[in-house]
């Protein structure tokens, strides 16, 4: 499904390593992390709870709380355009305009006291020229568009179901047509029918809007069904990354093999799962060389001896371990 | 089908509310068989939960009767429930709020053996044999909740339901707060201590994926309603209800390959409160007509296949 452009790419993140401190210790959140996406293509940023995968999202919209966090290294180039060194009020031109995020838990990303239709109002408001009536009808219509009547424009965000609230939040980070999409586990806090729909109703905005995405999500499934790329994350670093195809036709990584054998599927029938061993590392304390290898069942002396590098496994399609490198692994970082 | 361990027969659990009456669980009756797992699935807020705690006591309910091991346990004194207790156990959902943060794993699994009157001397010794069989590590027994990550705390609430070899215990969403790769170590230690006693399981959960690897048999709600109970095996392969037609559809599927019909549902849930007699799930259904409003039934329609949709037969799997 990857659209093959000769172009640079839309969106590209060069080597960014962030960290957070608590209580003295260094957190390693992400580390060394490059990624890039084309116009309208959907990325899938996969991995469990503590990856780093949010803290990637909100570097690229410059949103991390600082300090704790800091980021040490790395360039988010948008268009080729680094954004990091940006000041805050052209970055504030960027945020909600070209860049926008839908939050995972929609209850706390509405404000509770203002009235859902204003709350999406007040962002378009604040990018385009237009007056507050025109806001309003705008609003209105991005209402509509995720299948809310206009007619509630007025109601509290507690008047809404779940699925209703995060629609109201995806109306708003669609409101002013950005050109990039940060989905951080939408869904997560719904049912799977109203998933389905709130899902159909990102797929079809984002194909209206020619938006790129990026969807971090802890659901397999939901990343067959919407991204076009794929990136694992574990303890701060991609694992392994390529094309939908390449990564569920012919997962590589040993991690990427042991979350799929650790989801029950509907569609097969397995008597006993078969679960990666252990716990994530300690971010604070992260292991020599792979950060997999206390885990991986294949870990040998090697792979705790210095850090092991992307490598090619032609096309796309690329995985940090030692077992695949063919010799002409890429160069990355 | 096994021996039938538990029954349930038109239960109800209503709660007030400003409004009206909120009606949790309605009319609902089956039976699970002993050593069998009986997966219950729905949305939020569907009922399943509440029938899951009504059904072990922690509710008392509305209407109907629970027969356990062929005896009437709908009401029930005090003495006798504490005698129930040792039968009937929990595992909630969030092991967070589950353990009592004050007490170290060893106390946590050590209470109900003294509750149920285990004698000092071989209290150390059982409290070992539970840990080990849950596979918490003997270096954590004076650990405390906090110290423990999700996939371990579970572990200590497991060996605290199944610490007196419980021969029913109702998983609340037990592995809906962990990380994938640690909820399928957890699922396959339910599975194994269920090989290894017999205990059987009323598995609550929104998650249909984990609820068909683990079930024998199937309970679908809406709404407090049952819509549709029958194996595993037949619920996936054909399922009736439209409601959970549209529920199986909706799971997104690792298959990249294998693309599949989605029924999308138009409309909003109704509200349970005080709700207007016939299919709760009508406002939604595609194929609702004026005959939905009246009650529904659920009859079987096949071997151990029962549905409650007046247009089941039309519909078919």
């Amino acid at each position: 499904m990857s659209i093959e452009k000769k172009q640079s790419p839309f969106l590209e993140v060069k080597n960014l390593t962030v960290h957070y401190t608590s209580e003295g210790k260094k957190i390693h959140a992400v580390n060394d992390v490059s990624l890039s996406l084309n116009r309208g293509e959907t990325l899938g940023l996969v991995g469990e709870t503590g990856a780093g995968k949010t803290t990637i999202a909100k570097s690229i919209l410059r949103i991390l709380p600082e300090p704790p966090a800091h980021v040490d290294q790395g360039e988010i180039l948008l268009e080729g355009k680094d954004l990091l060194p940006l000041p805050n009020d052209e970055m504030r031109k960027i945020r909600g305009k070209r860049i926008s995020m839908i939050f995972q838990d929609p209850m706390t990303a509405l404000n509770p006291v203002m009235r859902i239709g204003r709350q999406i109002a007040e962002g378009i408001q604040l990018h385009e020229k237009i007056s507050k009536k025109e806001a309003e009808e705008k609003a209105k219509k991005m209402l509509e568009m995720v299948g809310i009547p206009a007619s509630r424009y007025k109601e509290y965000p507690h008047q809404f179901s779940g699925g209703m609230k995060q629609r109201v939040v995806i109306a708003m980070a669609l409101s002013c047509s950005p050109d990039l999409l940060l989905a951080d586990e939408p869904t997560t806090a719904l049912d799977v029918t109203i998933q389905a729909q709130v899902l159909d109703i990102i797929k079809n905005l984002q194909q209206k809007m020619n938006t790129s995405m990026i969807m971090i999500t802890h659901d397999l499934g939901i990343v067959a069904e919407v991204c076009d790329q794929v990136a694992v994350v574990y303890a701060g670093e991609i694992v392994e990354s390529g094309s939908k195809e390449e990564i569920f036709d012919h997962p590589t990584h040993p991690y990427t093999v042991g979350l799929f054998g650790s989801l029950p599927d509907i569609h097969s029938e397995v008597e006993r799962l078969s679960p990666i061993a252990g716990m994530p590392p300690d971010p604070s304390n992260l292991p020599e060389g792979c950060a997999f290898s206390p885990r991986c069942p294949y870990a040998t002396r090697e792979c705790r001896q210095g850090k092991v590098k992307l490598a090619s496994l032609g096309g796309t399609h690329m995985c940090r371990c030692i077992r695949n490198m063919k010799g002409e692994g890429e160069q990355h970082g | 089908m096994a021996k039938t361990l538990i029954e349930v027969k038109h239960l109800k659990k209503y709660f007030p509310t400003p409004k009206g009456m909120l009606h949790a669980v309605d009319d609902v009756t089956f039976s699970i068989g002993e050593g069998q797992t009986m997966g219950v699935v729905g949305e939020s807020g569907c009922g399943k939960s509440t029938l899951g705690r009504t059904l072990i006591h922690l509710y008392e309910s509305t209407d109907g009767q629970i027969l356990f091991k062929g005896k009437d346990i709908t009401h029930v004194g005090k003495r006798k429930l504490h005698e129930l207790r040792k039968e009937m156990q929990i595992i909630f959902q969030d092991p967070f709020a589950s353990l009592n943060p004050r007490m170290t794993v060893q106390e946590t699994i050590m209470e109900p053996l003294e509750l149920a009157g285990y004698h000092k001397s071989k209290l150390m010794d059982k409290t070992e044999e539970i840990m080990d069989m849950v596979g918490i590590d003997e270096r954590l027994r004076h650990s405390y909740p906090h110290e423990l990550d999700g996939g371990r705390r579970q572990r200590v609430g497991i060996g605290r339901a199944l610490a007196l070899d419980p021969a029913f215990v109702v998983c609340d969403e037990p592995v809906s707060a962990l990380d994938v790769s640690i909820q399928a170590q957890v699922l396959n230690l339910l599975q194994d201590l269920q090989a290894k006693s017999g205990v059987t399981y009323m598995f609550v959960t929104h998650d249909l994926s984990v609820v068909k690897h683990i079930s024998d048999y199937i309970c679908v709600m809406y709404l407090g309603q049952l819509v549709e109970t029958t194996t595993s095996r037949e619920l996936f392969a054909h399922p009736v209800h439209p409601y959970t037609k549209a529920l199986l559809s909706a799971i997104p599927s690792v298959d990249i390959h294998h693309k599949r019909e989605r029924i999308l549902l138009q409309g909003e849930i109704v509200s349970p409160v005080e709700p207007k007699p016939g299919c709760r799930f009508a406002a939604r259904c595609p194929y609702a007509t004026k005959q939905c409003q009246e009650p529904q039934q659920l009859r079987e329609i096949g071997k151990e296949h029962f549905v409650s949709c007046c247009r089941a037969e039309e519909i078919g799997g």
